[in-house]
């Protein structure tokens, strides 16, 4: 027997699971999968529960669920990959040999990195939104929170679910209108790049947002430290942004085990990735796939879904012995919420940004993209159903996995126009 | 999408006057993007700007906390050479594209 063994059961060491228990001969192939946590949280809720909209009980579920019958979990941490002897060493496991390795292990938001974010405020003033422990105790500070200065900042670039800090200040925003608290909240938004939106045509298309919803933002602000006894953030050219309360998006980091075995940089754990055909650059056996890898594609649970057709192909093509045929263009399409019960939707690839349209269905909809409208939130809202029951169980969605130009207004028609 | 003379060279750039072909660029268009954003170009600055331009060429993504452990500059001094916004204001200098999100 070969075996295939996958490295986290997040979004995408699952979907892969799934979709390559269907396609690998069970006589020939078994397939395990490891992660240290039982648990299967739905990500983008995330977002929605530190304002009440879900509550925790339902963005939880075993990730032992998802999992075909008969599948071999081993519930361990994964402390290095030894890719020359083709094996995998655990915490509290005897190591595993394997033929195939597939490398799904993520992106974790890492506190530690910046001095003094985890001072004396950490969890009383100051939250992260991006694990579940975090989304709660903010869900709790907000319901008593009386107002005051309000700044969401984004430690470093990349991060998990790009969009979220800013759909984070809208929704904050729209939060204290309808509690009749708006008055007494300044919200800023604090970002390391050149502005809350860099995309051209999304910039003219959504800017506009800000302003009228009073947003402040502070661009080009790259984190140093919080200093404590000021209560303030400091950047590296002294620029200090005092809060009240401080949304923080940690510096975000591969598995510490990618850097540890020779996969990719030591610096931020993300292994090193062709970004078309997902192989590893440094082992013919190693795919990986999700957050996990240096693409310059946002880390998102769209991303590893798109990823996921191409890579069964070239695992498919791989095994068989011929060249790798199936190329990810860096697809990705994601909803924005902007609060009152709107929403944003946007598509695009390596190569495209985002540009204004309908979607999926070109000229129907019924989504818009890069439009606000109640129909966008419903589809986020939905996706929840479509996350749970199709995407982590590998199934097919109604969109292609390489992005569709049919259906969006073309830069040089917006130029015209 | 358009094409202007930058140091007497005709250069493709984009909305926001950064080129689209990183290989139209040279020193001299270099030193007069820079003179628009008031930075005069030193020894330094052509050090890190040669440094984003070949991690460009691999491909790899920048960011500041790769280039402040890069060896190169750090941190506190890159904010120093290129004010403001080190890595827009660098990325233009150097001919490569602007550093984006995905929105």
């Amino acid at each position: 027997m070969k075996k295939l063994v996958i490295l986290g059961a997040g979004t995408a060491g699952t979907m892969m699971l799934n979709k390559l228990y269907k396609k690998l001969p069970k006589q020939e192939w078994e397939i395990i999968i490891i992660d240290k946590d039982p648990n299967h949280y739905y990500q983008p809720g995330f977002l929605f529960v530190p304002f009440g909209i879900y509550s925790k009980e339902e963005i939880v579920k075993p990730k032992a669920k998802f999992f075909p019958k008969g599948i071999q979990a081993i519930w361990d941490e994964v402390e290095k990959v030894g890719p020359k002897e083709q094996r995998v060493y655990l915490k509290s496991h005897p190591p595993i040999d394997y033929d195939l390795l597939l490398i799904a292990t993520g992106c974790t938001p890492d506190p530690e990195e910046t001095p003094g974010l985890q001072g004396k405020y950490w969890q009383k003033d100051i939250f992260s939104f991006y694990d579940y422990e975090g989304a709660c105790l903010l869900a709790d500070r907000l319901a008593e929170w009386e107002g005051g200065e309000l700044v969401i900042n984004i430690a470093d670039m990349p991060i998990k679910c790009p969009p979220a800090p800013l759909e984070f200040a809208f929704l904050a925003e729209a939060f204290f209108t309808e509690k009749g608290l708006r008055d007494k909240v300044n919200v800023t938004f604090v970002t390391p790049m050149s502005g809350a939106f860099t995309k051209p045509v999304a910039s003219r298309m959504l800017e506009g947002l800000l302003s009228e919803r009073n947003i402040k933002v502070e661009a080009d602000f790259y984190l140093e430290r919080v200093d404590n006894d000021k209560k303030c953030i400091v950047s590296y050219d002294d620029r200090e942004i005092p809060f009240d309360l401080l949304v923080t998006i940690p510096v975000n980091k591969g598995a510490t085990l990618v850097g540890d075995s020779d996969l990719g940089d030591d610096d931020l754990h993300y292994a090193e990735t062709d970004k078309e055909t997902l192989q590893s650059k440094k082992y013919p056996n190693i795919f990986v796939l999700g957050d996990a890898t240096d693409l310059p594609a946002s880390k998102a649970g769209a991303v590893a879904h798109f990823e996921g057709e191409v890579l069964t192909d070239n695992i498919m093509d791989f095994l068989a012995g011929r060249p790798l045929s199936a190329r990810f263009d860096g697809h990705s399409n994601c909803f924005i919420e902007t609060g009152y019960g709107k929403a944003s939707v946007i598509d695009f690839n390596y190569d495209v940004q985002p540009l204004p349209g309908k979607f999926p269905i070109p000229g129907i909809g019924p989504l818009s993209l890069l439009g606000i409208t109640r129909i966008n939130h419903w589809g986020k809202l939905a996706f929840k159903w479509a996350y749970w029951n199709m995407l982590l169980k590998g199934r097919s969605f109604p969109i292609s996995t390489h992005m569709s130009m049919a259906g969006k207004k073309r830069e040089e028609e917006l130029e015209e126009a | 999408m358009s094409e202007v003379l930058i140091a007497g060279k005709a250069v493709q750039v984009n909305e926001e006057g950064y080129l689209t072909d990183m290989e139209q660029w040279d020193e001299a268009v270099a030193c007069e993007i820079a003179e628009e954003l008031n930075i005069v170009l030193g020894p330094k600055h052509m050090e890190v700007i040669h440094y984003l331009r070949q991690q460009c060429q691999t491909g790899k993504t920048l960011n500041i906390r790769r280039i402040g452990k890069s060896g190169v500059v750090d941190i506190k001094s890159f904010y120093k050479l290129f004010p403001g916004g080190p890595l827009k204001n660098a990325s233009k200098i150097a001919g490569i594209p602007k550093p984006a999100s995905c929105i």
